[in-house]
């Protein structure tokens, strides 16, 4: 981890009519850092993660993410960050090789390159048996894994990761999250969002959402110093229920 | 260029291993085609009548004689009473009864003139129609033949000719229409649903956050709909052509211009559709009630648009298909050049160009 920040935000703030779905919230993530953006649900996360992936546009506040602005630049941060959203999203009537080709693609990859990737991945990940069966017939820890894969085809500087390990069992969990920490050591900034707060810990730093505030922001360890509890778990409750 | 080539390939293979869309991609329009032209048809053949003569004498029997030799008529039963005719009708086989009066003969040599009745099922109201006209016209063929010798001081003779479909066949009005619904149900439905498809399954995010451009993304959706379509239009051309021996009098390069346009049309309405519809039931669902129905029932392809009341007839004026419909029954029926369909034409430009304008407003507004 070095201490340059990748993504940088400031009083970032979205309303739909009356309603404040992000309220003027500002952090900053290092590069290599393994971010952790947890919140209830409708506390405002996804919002907050569409406007630094640049498919919503805030309504105030500023945003810096890879270096580029999210109001000006869009189209550069597009490429510098890869997306694994909470539905899984590869296509389950193309192979797993059409997937990778056909995302490859999509990022601007050279064939030759895609090839390469293609090999390797599909080693690394053991689906060499199932490169050319549609995926659609694969396990959902197996596809989750592979769309983790192909988020990351394209090197990006940034990782966001939306709710990824949904409705996986726990050994594929503990599997994903060595995949998140091999591509945090290689530089990659993971962004990620969770349900589970045994994920937490795992995490470099958490932020907590609250009603569209970020209400706590440190590392798992100081977080549950500050509020004298052994979990996450609990912190996340005392924070909610202190809210309500 | 590169990344778009991988889209439409991708598109490619969506189609061709879900058997469902290619069934309806290429079955449909094959099965649409054959039924229109060979069951659903205008012309009436074979139908069955039942007879009750009352006089079975030399004019009753030379009548029944003349329409049992036409091929649109089967005599099928003679009943004895009129209490029969309500019981055969019930049947249901029988579709209309003859009733010649008592004496037919006598009275028609004494008095000048007999009757016979003519009973028919209305239950369809077309082909009632159409069978009392059918009779009516070999009546009217006998009645010339007896009074052959005699002149009467007053004659008016229509002299009938139906332009641009002499024999009335009714494949002619179909092929048109068939070809509309297709093209408009391939490149809209399908279109509509490959897109909201796409939101449905979460992939749609995907794409807006990479770095392909939302334009590609539909471009990239639509284009293998426009090849698709293209080739449909061959084959529902090729089949007319051949099968049916439907004439294409006009330019063939006219017809497959117009037809690209008319996809491009239909597209956009998808795309439009596309936009509105959050999952890919809805889309279909608008596609069908919305698109559909108004081209089968106000296009003008089964129903006549000039008897439609007012507010229906103004109404068709914005269904794509009713122009079209003009422009291609006008090419491949009475061969018009573009310098009679110009107008037809530009309206379907303006509305293509309404609907993409449409499209891009909400698909902006989607992304907000």
């Amino acid at each position: 981890m070095s201490n340059e920040n990748v993504i940088q935000v400031e009083r970032l703030t979205k309303t739909f009519g009356n309603f404040t779905a992000v309220n003027a919230i500002s952090f900053e993530v290092k590069k290599g850092e393994i971010f952790g953006f947890l919140g209830a649900n409708g506390a405002g996360k996804t919002t907050a993660m569409k406007m630094l992936i640049g498919i919503s546009k805030p309504t105030s506040g500023e945003a810096t993410i890879a270096g580029f602005d999210v109001y000006k630049h869009a189209e550069d941060i597009k490429k510098n960050i890869g997306y694994m959203s909470q539905k899984f999203a590869l296509y389950d009537d193309l192979t797993v090789k059409e997937n990778i080709a056909f995302f490859g693609g999509i990022y601007g990859l050279s064939r030759k390159i895609i090839k390469e990737k293609s090999k390797h991945l599909i080693e690394e990940l053991g689906l060499v048996d199932v490169a050319n069966k549609l995926v659609g017939a694969l396990p959902l820890g197996w596809k989750q894994k592979l769309s983790f894969s192909v988020s990351l085809l394209h090197n990006p500087k940034i990782v966001f990761l939306d709710e990824p390990t949904g409705g996986v069992d726990p050994i594929t969990r503990r599997q994903f999250w060595e995949m998140i920490y091999k591509a945090a050591n290689q530089g990659t900034t993971v962004f990620v969002t969770t349900h589970y707060m045994d994920e937490a810990e795992y995490c470099d730093r958490v932020s907590i959402m609250v009603n569209g505030k970020i209400e706590a922001l440190d590392t798992p360890k100081k977080l549950k110093a500050q509020f004298k509890v052994e979990h996450m778990n609990d912190v996340f409750l005392k924070l909610a229920r202190h809210t309500e | 260029m590169k990344r778009f080539k991988g889209f439409i390939t991708k598109e490619f293979y969506h189609i061709f291993r879900d058997k469902r869309s290619l069934f309806i991609l290429f079955g449909m329009p094959i099965a649409q085609i054959m039924l229109f032209g060979f069951a659903i048809t205008n012309e009436i053949n074979n139908v069955d009548i039942a007879i009750l003569d009352h006089a079975k004498d030399i004019n009753t029997t030379e009548i029944i004689n003349k329409i049992s030799a036409s091929k649109h008529f089967n005599i099928n039963q003679y009943i004895e009473k009129e209490s029969d005719i309500e019981a055969i009708f019930k049947k249901g086989k029988i579709k209309a009864v003859l009733n010649f009066e008592n004496d037919f003969s006598k009275k028609l040599v004494k008095e000048h003139q007999a009757s016979i009745q003519l009973i028919t099922d209305a239950t369809d109201p077309n082909t009632a129609n159409t069978i009392s006209n059918y009779l009516n016209a070999i009546l009217i063929q006998y009645q010339k033949e007896i009074n052959q010798d005699i002149t009467l001081n007053y004659q008016i003779i229509p002299q009938t000719r139906m332009v641009f479909n002499p024999e009335l066949k009714s494949v002619y009005m179909f092929v048109p229409g068939v070809m509309t619904i297709i093209l408009m149900l391939v490149s809209a439905m399908m279109t509509s649903i490959s897109i909201t498809k796409e939101k449905e399954l979460g992939t749609m995010e995907i794409l807006l956050v990479s770095p392909i451009k939302p334009i590609q993304v539909i471009v990239g959706k639509v284009f293998p709909y426009i090849f698709l379509s293209i080739i449909n239009a061959i084959i529902i051309v090729t089949l007319s052509l051949f099968i049916f021996k439907m004439p294409i009098q006009g330019s063939i390069l006219l017809l497959g211009l117009e037809s690209v346009l008319f996809i491009i049309t239909a597209l956009s309405l998808g795309i439009l559709i596309s936009t509105i519809s959050e999952t890919q039931q809805t889309a279909m669902m608008i596609s069908l009630m919305g698109l559909m129905l108004p081209v089968i029932l106000l296009s003008g392809f089964i129903f006549p648009i000039s008897s439609m009341p007012l507010p229906l007839q103004l109404i068709s004026n914005i269904i794509p298909a009713k122009w079209f419909i003009i422009i291609i029954k006008g090419i491949m029926l009475k061969g018009v050049g573009i310098q009679f369909i110009w107008k037809e034409t530009l309206i379907l430009i303006g509305m293509t160009v309404f609907f993409i304008v449409l499209s891009v407003k909400n698909y902006k507004i989607r992304l907000e």
